[in-house]
């Protein structure tokens, strides 16, 4: 080997001592017993009861945090972006997502404690006005509750991503849409979405993955109790000394290779959106 | 602009708004009045100054570490393996993609006590090898941009011709020409340390956050004042960034994995 690899042969230890090996011996914990023995019965189990409930719900909690923070992310964005805003808007903007999609974790679940919880600012204000949410069915510690939670990182996930994608919309396109007599609806139908909706789909890829993957604030918020997977794995880790970990390794395997699916799916869409890209440059 | 967008906008800053506003009435209310009873508390409480200043220095050991591993290797990869930037960028990007619960998981699996001597097991510093991983798009992108902004070559060159080693190079030459970069990826590793709870719970450590779990299963007004503190630290560590004078706005190097 070339003597000039061993400058980056640190790197690359690392990242296979931290965290490929450790990904992937996973693979092989999952399909071990305690004793070494080789067995399939972890894996079987993801395919039932709860443990499939739970990634039926992980998945539906993703989808829907990627679709709402996506779709919000980027009207948010695009108003900030777009020609006639005034000058201090966009780094105001990039400035309090970088804030807010950095903010996570147990404070982002007291932060909506205080705000949406039983006794929260919102909930006591909007009582006032005769709406009690939890009269309604709404209650902060289940599905819809850390859904309104997540979007509080998502939308400015959203919003930092999906800019470069806007500031590469050309004013030409538009002007020549509207000299050939296009409407705004027809420049956004056939002009404005085709050229965007890649990049936007593949921007809410990334935020499915980081639905998926969040396991602090649905801990706190719920006391960990909501059926997700990370919160199965977490319980299985340390929760409960007859739990089998092994039994963890295989969840935790499961969630790499939802996740490497809709990696796959970003790839193929990212592919598409830098076509226009180059054409942009 | 249009009436919508002013709209969309305004939904915008009342989402991010209203909860920091809620926490922040919540953590000063005392009874029927207001009072900083509940900073008191924490700031007078033995286990906050533990765990705070623990966490400080896991972020300070991760951020050494990162960039020890991450100048050089960035640095040689722009300056002689330019064909290895692809592999270097796939690879750091990973942990945006691979979930901490997994990581934290798998690392708990390899390194256990037949392999690991237990004074490192009991050690809170555990933990410092997969927070460096969790901080490698961060420090791969801000140093990434930063080189790109200077010629590395001859840089180089001129340093070299003048007598100057590599280390001397390194740190005399490129180092001063990266600075905001790489403080750029400090500042938001320092967030993320401050702030990582999935790992530190996993692996049974009490840290900042754990501690902020702690007190909010028990009290309800100090956890609301610790979520204004962890935010206000959030809230420097990114004004640390504008400071330095990187432009707002470059996502890559703001968004980092899930939490």
């Amino acid at each position: 080997m070339p003597l000039v690899w061993l400058g980056v042969a640190p790197f690359f230890a690392w990242a296979l001592a931290f965290l490929l090996v450790p990904a992937g011996a996973l693979l092989i914990g999952a399909f071990r017993t305690q004793d070494g023995q080789f067995t399939s019965e972890f894996v079987r189990e993801i395919f039932k009861g709860t443990s499939l409930e739970a990634y039926k719900k992980s998945i539906e909690i993703s989808l829907i945090t990627a679709l709402l923070g996506g779709a919000l992310g980027f009207l948010i964005a695009y108003a900030a972006l777009a020609p006639g805003a005034p000058r201090i808007v966009r780094p105001a903007l990039m400035t309090f997502s970088g804030v807010a999609a950095n903010f996570g974790g147990v404070p982002l679940a007291f932060a909506f404690i205080s705000t949406l919880g039983t006794v929260g600012l919102a909930t006591r204000a909007l009582d006032q006005l005769g709406i009690n949410l939890y009269d309604h069915g709404f209650t902060l510690f289940g599905f819809w509750g850390l859904v309104v939670t997540y979007l509080y990182f998502q939308i400015p996930l959203m919003i930092l991503v999906i800019s470069p994608a806007i500031d590469g919309l050309k004013g030409e396109w538009r002007e020549a849409a509207s000299n050939l007599g296009a409407t705004s609806t027809q420049y956004w139908r056939h002009v404005g979405l085709p050229v965007l909706l890649p990049s936007i789909l593949g921007s809410m890829v990334l935020l499915f993955g980081g639905s998926f993957a969040a396991y602090a604030t649905a801990y706190s918020l719920t006391s960990g109790h909501i059926a997700l997977v990370p919160l199965q794995i977490g319980e299985l880790i340390n929760g409960n000394i007859l739990s089998d970990p092994h039994q963890a390794y295989a969840l935790a395997f499961g969630m790499v290779i939802v996740i490497a699916v809709a990696m796959s799916i970003y790839f193929v869409l990212d592919r598409r959106a830098s076509r226009w890209r180059r054409h942009v440059q | 602009m249009r009436r919508s967008g002013w709209f969309w906008l305004s939904i915008g800053a009342l989402y991010f708004i209203i909860p920091l506003a809620a926490t922040a009435e919540f953590s000063f209310k005392d009874g029927y009045s207001y009072s900083f009873a509940a900073y008191r508390e924490i700031f007078d409480d033995p286990q906050f100054r533990d765990t705070f200043f623990l966490s400080l220095k896991l972020a300070i050991a991760t951020i050494i570490v990162a960039l020890l591993l991450f100048i050089p290797t960035v640095y040689w990869v722009h300056l002689r393996l330019p064909r290895l930037r692809p592999a270097v960028q796939f690879i750091s990007a990973l942990p945006f993609v691979v979930p901490p619960i997994v990581l934290i998981v798998g690392i708990l699996y390899v390194y256990n006590y037949q392999w690991v001597p237990g004074k490192y097991l009991g050690s809170p510093y555990y933990l410092v090898p997969g927070y460096v991983v969790l901080a490698f798009p961060f420090m791969f992108f801000a140093l990434d941009n930063a080189f790109r902004a200077i010629d590395v070559h001859t840089l180089t060159e001129a340093s070299q011709s003048l007598g100057a080693g590599w280390t001397r190079t390194l740190w005399r030459v490129i180092l001063p020409n990266i600075s905001t970069g790489a403080i750029a990826a400090a500042f938001l590793t320092f967030a993320l340390v401050m702030g990582e709870f999935t790992m530190a719970s996993l692996a049974l450590f009490n840290t900042f956050p754990t501690y902020i779990n702690y007190i909010g299963q028990t009290k309800a007004n100090p956890a609301a004042a610790l979520t204004i503190i962890s935010f206000g630290i959030t809230w420097l560590a990114l004004l640390g960034i504008l400071l330095v004078g990187r432009r707002p706005g470059r996502a890559a190097v703001q968004v980092g994995g899930a939490r």
